[in-house]
């Protein structure tokens, strides 16, 4: 499918999410709270089989954080980014490692990295961080380790 | 001609030209000990050097070649590295039991040493009981390993030491029916009977296909019983980091490592004495000229030769095969290895009472 | 964390394995389950060598970013380099002088190699053989003298820079890559000798560590990891840079989804490798190997992602660029990672001696997954 009708049959289906241009890929933006259901859809969905989410991160803008999804077809091979904005204070968003597993690693590692929380999440611990580092995340723009961090 | 036993009875006769026959005794007695523990040495000396040199040449490289001439003191280089190593004993551990675990182990390769005739006339012990006694001796070296794995109180170690019991008490089956074989053909337990009755040919030539195959069977059941490659699950160092002597160090893991080189060396040269004759020298059918010239090697060497192109043939397992998973390990023995065996020592018993062998 | 001493409640046994263990090939933690010898659940825990390469990126220029790859995915130094130039030449749109183009491919394939081949001995030492590790070294050494004098570096070689390559090729280069290819093509067999056609090699790798092809996408496997399920997944073949559209090669793919097929996938690319670098080590085009490039590198603002097929799978580089010097965010999709997280769902049930079969075929290199 080329960008074009991808834009066109992802506005049919999801007529709340902001198609956004001028990357290489189509991308939409989501609301915290819709994006189980769209994912769901975006995996189930036969024209669009979504079926291999690659990359999943996060950045730090500083007022707010933003999750990159980055989905394609192993079926059709296009491409598509989902993302959300979450707010600084108390970031939330639902789990996808029902939908795809490779999740559930990624996720862990965007919240012991960045402190958002994934709801529903399994098994939602440290990963790469050792004991006694939770609440603090320090891929987030604001950490600061005085001993540990050398700056560049 | 220079031989073995022609040496022991001079000793024997100077011994006894100024001693009572007690204290003659008590002398020779003191004289094998001494002997044994040289060999030990020796043999653990020679056979690590060989098997890093046999490793080095299938692995396309050197080897040991820095310590001496060749590298061949890289050897005693190791072992004085071993004994001034501080041996360790982990807090949790059984003291008792996990410092008795390699002396039990290097006592029962000792044991084992006692009825094996090294040359023509040449054995610590004429045993008429000699295979069983091997037998049942190399039945306890399990104890040590069991022993070593449970006082170690590390897991990795429990479990070396549980696959180790499970392989050597199944793969004993095998070794005890193969070696059953030759009793059958040559109706005696005594080595030094079963040395004799080569005299005319080996028994691996003289018994027709059962014989090669339960030769086969004797490989295969003592490289698992010796814990050597492609059976060293109790070891598994990629799985279980080194198994059962995972927390021994310095001199008593090198007791634990001599050990298996001795043990090795003990089931080849029992593999030598059945199956290629110990140490008779090979002949062939009438041509006597050939077997003239055969007569003139040394009877020891005969034997040494043997059991070290056994050792050969083990380190070469070891260096090419990757290892079984521990269920296959089992499967082996119990659907293959020990039908085939009862099978075959049914047939060698018929061949045995028809006479139908050289 | 799980209590790590001692037993479950169940009665089973808990042992880590790692950080410091021979068949994990660096500092990964595994804590395992196990019910005698069976598997019940495997745990990995992470970060034991994580640098944080990501956040180190954030204040690094975007040349000087590249080196900082070299060190995750250390058999795979130029492909990672690779991917990140490739990044930056997207952002800047510069066009890469053919030159660099094909010697950029040259080396990517022989990384491959190598690291297939490093792959292939390190595998088979975790079953017990000790021999094929020596002997894909052999191999191995004549790749890395090749690097040594092109790139000055035999692992992380740091030789690719946005606009094309660091240095041109050595002139003993293209010789010593044919050296190489015959040498290769008279050894090659011994491989299949010694390991593939093993009895017990291959009753240790048959139906171990089955993952569908539904599982396979659904944990995000890439590579042989993925190709051994029926996935086709190859970068170079969907995703084509540098002009990998205009060679002749296939995708490999198996479909048993065990042990023994992701390691057949591996073996193949061997030849599909030396297939690339046939066609190409004797149509080097001459010209510049670098683009002229300005000394300080901007991106424009925006997102910029690229994909490369390492020799473990799909490695992505993601940037996010606020127009500065340095990017704002960097996120590194490593194949590793993501293979790992299938570890625990084909482990399950399995012997413990049927888990390193399956790390072995996995191709983990924990540099790669920590980041």
């Amino acid at each position: 499918m080329t960008t074009e009708e991808l834009k066109s049959t992802l506005l049919e289906l999801f007529p709340a999410a902001i198609p956004e241009e001028g990357g290489e890929w189509l991308a939409i933006n989501v609301a915290p709270d819709e994006l189980h259901d769209i994912a769901l859809r975006l995996r189930q969905e036969q024209a669009l089989n979504f079926d291999f989410l690659f990359c999943m991160t996060c950045i730090d803008w500083k007022t707010h954080l933003t999750m990159v999804y980055h989905f394609t077809s192993t079926r059709y091979r296009h491409n598509l980014v989902v993302r959300v904005k979450l707010n600084f204070t108390s970031p939330e968003v639902a789990t996808l490692s029902d939908i795809w597993q490779t999740a559930n690693f990624h996720e862990r590692e965007v919240y012991e990295m960045f402190g958002v929380n994934f709801i529903n999440h399994p098994d939602l611990r440290l990963l790469i961080l050792p004991d006694g580092w939770e609440g603090k995340n320090p891929m987030l723009k604001s950490f600061e380790d005085p001993i540990n961090m050398i700056r560049l | 001609m220079w031989s073995f036993s022609n040496i022991s009875t001079n000793i024997d006769e100077w011994l006894r030209s100024f001693l009572n026959p007690t204290w003659t005794m008590v002398a020779e007695m003191v004289i094998v000990g001494i002997c044994v523990i040289s060999l030990f040495a020796v043999l653990g000396l020679v056979l690590v050097l060989m098997e890093r040199k046999v490793s080095a040449w299938i692995q396309i490289r050197l080897g040991p070649n820095r310590v001496g001439p060749k590298g061949i003191l890289q050897s005693f280089a190791d072992t004085l590295k071993l004994l001034v190593k501080e041996g360790m004993t982990p807090d949790g551990s059984d003291k008792f039991l996990f410092n008795f675990a390699p002396l039990l182990a290097i006592i029962v390769a000792m044991l084992l040493m006692a009825p094996i005739a090294f040359a023509k006339d040449f054995h610590m012990w004429d045993l008429n009981i000699g295979v069983l006694y091997v037998s049942a001796v190399s039945s306890i070296s399990v104890i040590s390993i069991l022993m070593a794995g449970w006082a170690s109180n590390n897991k990795y170690s429990l479990m070396g030491a549980m696959r180790s019991g499970a392989q050597i008490v199944s793969y004993e089956l095998s070794a005890g029916l193969s070696i059953l074989t030759i009793v059958v053909l040559c109706g005696s337990l005594n080595l030094n009977d079963i040395i004799q009755s080569q005299v005319d040919g080996w028994w691996i030539f003289k018994g027709h296909l059962p014989v090669l195959i339960s030769f086969v069977i004797f490989i295969i059941a003592v490289t698992a019983e010796t814990n050597r490659a492609p059976f060293d699950l109790a070891e598994a160092e990629s799985e279980l980091t080194a198994g059962f002597h995972t927390e021994y160090s310095g001199m008593k893991f090198a007791l634990f490592f001599l050990a298996e080189y001795v043990n090795v060396f003990i089931v080849c040269a029992i593999g030598a004495t059945l199956f290629l004759g110990g140490w008779m020298p090979f002949h062939i059918g009438n041509w006597t000229d050939f077997n003239h010239v055969m007569d003139y090697v040394p009877s020891s060497l005969w034997f040494f030769g043997k059991t070290f192109f056994l050792i050969f043939l083990i380190m070469w397992f070891r260096w090419t095969f990757p290892r079984l998973r521990i269920d296959q390990l089992l499967n082996l023995e119990w659907k293959y290895l020990l039908p085939i065996s009862m099978v075959n020592i049914l047939l060698v018993t018929l061949m045995a009472i028809l006479g139908w062998h050289f | 964390m799980v209590e790590e001493i001692g037993t479950t409640t169940d009665g089973d046994l808990i042992i880590n394995v790692g950080p410091q263990h021979p068949a994990t090939h660096g500092v990964l933690h595994l804590v395992i389950t196990l019910n005698g010898e069976t598997i019940k659940k495997v745990e990995p825990h992470l970060g034991y060598i994580h640098r944080s390469i990501e956040k180190m990126c954030e204040s690094l220029s975007y040349r000087q970013f590249i080196y900082v790859t070299s060190r995750m995915d250390y058999l795979s130094s130029h492909i990672n380099n690779h991917g990140c130039a490739l990044c930056v030449e997207k952002g800047l749109q510069i066009e890469v002088p053919a030159r660099a183009k094909v010697i950029r491919i040259l080396m990517d394939e022989l990384t491959r190699i190598a690291s297939h081949e490093l792959w292939w001995g390190a595998m088979a030492m975790d079953l017990g053989a000790f021999t094929p590790f020596f002997h894909a070294f052999r191999e191995r050494e004549t790749i890395n003298d090749i690097m040594e004098e092109t790139c000055g570096a035999r692992l992380t070689m740091n030789y690719m820079v946005p606009g094309g390559v660091m240095l041109d090729i050595h002139p003993n280069f293209r010789q010593r890559v044919h050296d190489f290819i015959r040498l290769f093509k008279s050894k090659v067999h011994e491989y299949e000798e010694m390991v593939t056609g093993n009895i017990i090699f291959q009753n240790r790798m048959k139906g171990v560590g089955l993952l569908s092809a539904e599982d396979a996408i659904s944990f995000g496997c890439t590579g042989p990891t993925a190709r051994g399920s029926g996935v086709s997944c190859d970068v170079r073949k969907y995703y084509p840079y540098d002009g990998y559209e205009q060679l002749a090669f296939d995708e490999v793919l198996e479909t048993a989804g065990d042990s023994f097929a992701r390691y057949m996938v591996r073996i193949r690319e061997l030849h599909q490798s030396i297939r690339i670098i046939e066609q190409l080590i004797d149509n080097i085009p001459e010209g510049d190997f670098q683009a002229k490039t300005k000394a300080v590198l901007k991106l424009p603002k925006g997102e910029f992602y690229q994909r490369v097929e390492t020799a473990r799978g799909e490695f992505g580089v993601y940037i996010v660029s606020e127009g500065g010097t340095t990017p704002y965010r960097i996120k590194f999709r490593s194949p590793g990672f993501s293979n790992l997280s299938a570890l625990d769902h084909m482990a399950r049930g399995s012997k413990l001696g049927d888990l390193v079969a399956m790390m072995g075929t996995l191709d983990l290199v924990i540099p790669d997954i920590d980041r």
